[in-house]
């Protein structure tokens, strides 16, 4: 059973200048950890907005736990769990009252479900007299997650919740949603970084309005099958520079000290690239065909998709 | 009505926990009661009088210590010649000359005529009439009390009574008026930014999220309000009557009723501001400009309103002060029962319930712009 579920949905800003969302459709089962993976502006949080009733899409039908978002609007208001992207508690309130007064706005106590916050407010209970305004970024996620937690929410949508958090609260973060999948909590998570994607049971990777594919990660990155090679060099930035200007180059990005590069004639003419290098005068030339990982991989799904336009 | 109360308790814990509008809560009325108490009063009182007394006789000598003595005058300065008169009004030494004619006394007694000049500096005209006012007046009494047991033909006896205000306090103007101010300023100011702060601070965004209706939102937040400008209005009516000497002539009770329908008309109109703006600026921006002045212009607390041309004299109408401001005086100072601002407060409840309806029409359920 799908717990969320949504069909063509489109969605422009400035009387249809903007397109935000485009055409699109996905489907998430009840119970699983769904992860909304793409940059800055591709539409994630339209996507969020429209699903907690927030926004109306343009085009297109969604349903959140059998709900529809425009027709059922209070039904849904009731079961949703909602933590937006910039942190929305009240500064100048504390810990405790922030959580008890949400509480009191869902009708509940946090006495009632304490037991599905509770390892997760343990950590912040010695700081439950502080003001919100003055916690540190991963305690603030860990309360707003409470707040988002407290009425016992059926499906909870976090945006971005480990954007402008430490490596590792962003950890801790992710077990503590580890957890929460095991109470059967439908969770749909968004997020920039590419890494937490394996934290997540299946993903949609998102760009410009669009999705590129909807899948668990592996079989993501499996579907790449395209060759990939790592070149590193001595002169990085140069090095950059001569494999970009390279004819045969489809794509070449920095990753730490290699470039990750994909040739337009694929296997063939690897050996064509390595002359090519020597003879710039490269020093310290390693080329190495490398698995993709899920970045190498939202890259080619990118440009497939902008290509195809 | 448990999620209202914890509304509340978090609205008052926001006001106590930020010092600004602590301060503007409790401190602007005490502050603006003192001020135009003791500070910007329009009673003239001190003034400095010089005297240019040819005749030199006991009869002027008794007019100035009179003059002298009254709360209104201090003779600060005798003058020698009509020469000296402009030297000390472009000095600015003194707002008054009073010159007594040659022979003063002896004509008082024997023609029983007499003249007196008063010259006053009116590059400042209202004052300069209110301090010949009063030196005339205390001539008057100087004057009937020669005449007292004395049998004058033809004299016309002039009474006049200031109604409602014997002493002329100016205490019976302001303080309507400061509580038509406060009122406009907390009620519409401090609702509609308290409101758009939940905006920018982004928790309307999970408070949409809830069950909780959008309209008990704006109730909730609406409320708590209301209790303070209510505490404010107490708090100024205690000032007015005890440190003022201001007493309440009308009923405590209607005056109180009024006022918060007053306090009801400002939080709609700052509920009308909040749902159509999203940043706390603008709000006061709003609030200030398009509110606080036209408030200030046209309640009548500060300039008369039937003096003002015929189109500024239709616009006052639409601004709810100048029904507030008019009430409060019925009832304060006139001591007029209900029926007499019955028109008033009808205006003020149709204007409330206009604001409020377009308020509550125009309060999005959502994020859509």
């Amino acid at each position: 059973m799908s717990s969320i579920s949504v069909k063509n949905i489109t969605k422009t800003y400035e009387k249809g200048k903007v397109l935000a969302l485009d055409n699109i459709s996905l489907e998430v089962k009840s119970g699983e950890l769904f992860g909304l993976i793409g940059p800055d502006g591709a539409g994630k949080t339209t996507l969020f907005r429209i699903l907690t009733t927030l926004l109306v899409a343009d085009q297109g039908q969604a349903t959140v736990a059998g709900l529809d978002v425009v027709n059922n609007l209070w039904d849904i208001r009731k079961i949703v769990g909602y933590m937006p992207g910039k942190f929305s508690l009240y500064q100048d309130l504390s810990i405790e009252e922030n959580l008890n007064f949400f509480a009191t706005v869902f009708n509940t106590t946090v006495e009632e479900n304490f037991h599905l916050i509770e390892d997760i407010y343990v950590q912040i209970e010695p700081f439950k007299k502080r003001l919100a305004g003055k916690l540190s970024g991963g305690m603030k996620q860990k309360l707003a997650l409470c707040c988002a937690l407290i009425h016992q929410p059926n499906v909870l949508f976090l945006d971005e919740p480990t954007t402008g958090v430490d490596p590792v609260s962003r950890k801790e973060f992710w077990d503590m949603l580890d957890r929460l999948k095991t109470r059967g909590i439908t969770i749909l998570v968004s997020t920039p970084y590419m890494d937490e994607a394996s934290r997540c049971d299946r993903i949609a990777l998102i760009q410009k309005g669009k999705i590129l594919d909807i899948d668990t990660l592996q079989n993501i990155i499996s579907k790449n099958t395209q060759l990939l090679l790592a070149v590193k060099g001595e002169e990085r930035f140069r090095l950059l520079n001569d494999i970009r200007a390279y004819e045969d180059t489809l794509t070449c990005f920095a990753f730490g000290e290699e470039n990750h590069v994909v040739l337009k004639s694929g296997r063939e003419k690897v050996d064509f690239l390595s002359k090519y290098l020597a003879d710039k005068k490269h020093k310290g030339l390693e080329i190495k065909p490398i698995e993709p990982n899920i970045e190498d991989t939202f890259i080619k799904l990118m440009l497939e998709s902008e290509n195809a336009q | 009505m448990k999620v209202f109360f914890a509304f509340v308790k978090k609205e008052f814990w926001h006001v106590i926990r930020d010092k600004r509008s602590l301060i503007i809560l409790i401190g602007l009325p005490i502050v603006m009661m003192l001020l135009f108490g003791f500070a910007l009063t329009s009673e003239v009182k001190n003034s400095n009088i010089a005297i240019l007394d040819f005749s030199k006789d006991a009869a002027s000598k008794i007019l100035v210590d009179r003059i002298d003595q009254s709360q209104y005058f201090t003779v600060n300065k005798y003058l020698h010649s009509e020469n000296e008169i402009e030297g000390v009004f472009r000095k600015g030494e003194v707002r008054l000359v009073l010159i007594f004619p040659q022979n003063f006394e002896n004509d008082l007694s024997k023609d029983k005529k007499t003249q007196l000049r008063l010259v006053a500096d009116a590059s400042d005209p209202n004052t300069a009439n209110i301090t010949i006012n009063y030196a005339s007046a205390i001539i008057r009494d100087y004057q009937n009390e020669l005449n007292e047991n004395k049998k004058l033909p033809y004299t016309i006896e002039m009474e006049t009574r200031m109604l409602y205000n014997p002493q002329l306090k100016s205490s019976y103007n302001f303080v309507p008026g400061v509580m038509t101010l406060i009122m406009m300023l907390l009620g519409a100011m401090m609702t509609s930014v308290s409101i758009v702060k939940e905006k920018e601070m982004g928790t309307m965004e999970i408070l949409l999220v809830s069950p909780m209706k959008p309209i008990m939102v704006l109730v909730s937040k609406a409320v708590p309000y209301m209790v303070l400008c209510f505490l404010d209005i107490i708090l100024i009516l205690l000032m007015a009557v005890y440190i003022l000497d201001m007493p309440i002539q009308g009923s405590l009770v209607l005056l109180l009723a009024e006022s918060l329908l007053f306090i009801i008309t400002t939080l709609s109109l700052g509920l009308l501001i909040s749902v159509n703006v999203n940043s706390q600026q603008v709000a006061m921006f709003i609030s200030l400009v398009a509110l606080l002045m036209p408030s200030l212009i046209f309640s009548g607390f500060m300039f008369p309103i039937e003096n003002m041309p015929l189109p500024l004299q239709v616009m006052s109408n639409l601004i709810p002060t100048k029904w507030y401001y008019s009430i409060v005086k019925a009832i304060m100072v006139k001591g007029l029962a209900f029926e007499y601002v019955l028109k008033q407060t009808l205006i003020l409840a149709g204007m409330t319930v206009f604001f409020l309806t377009i308020a509550i029409k125009k309060f999005k359920i959502n994020l859509e712009a």
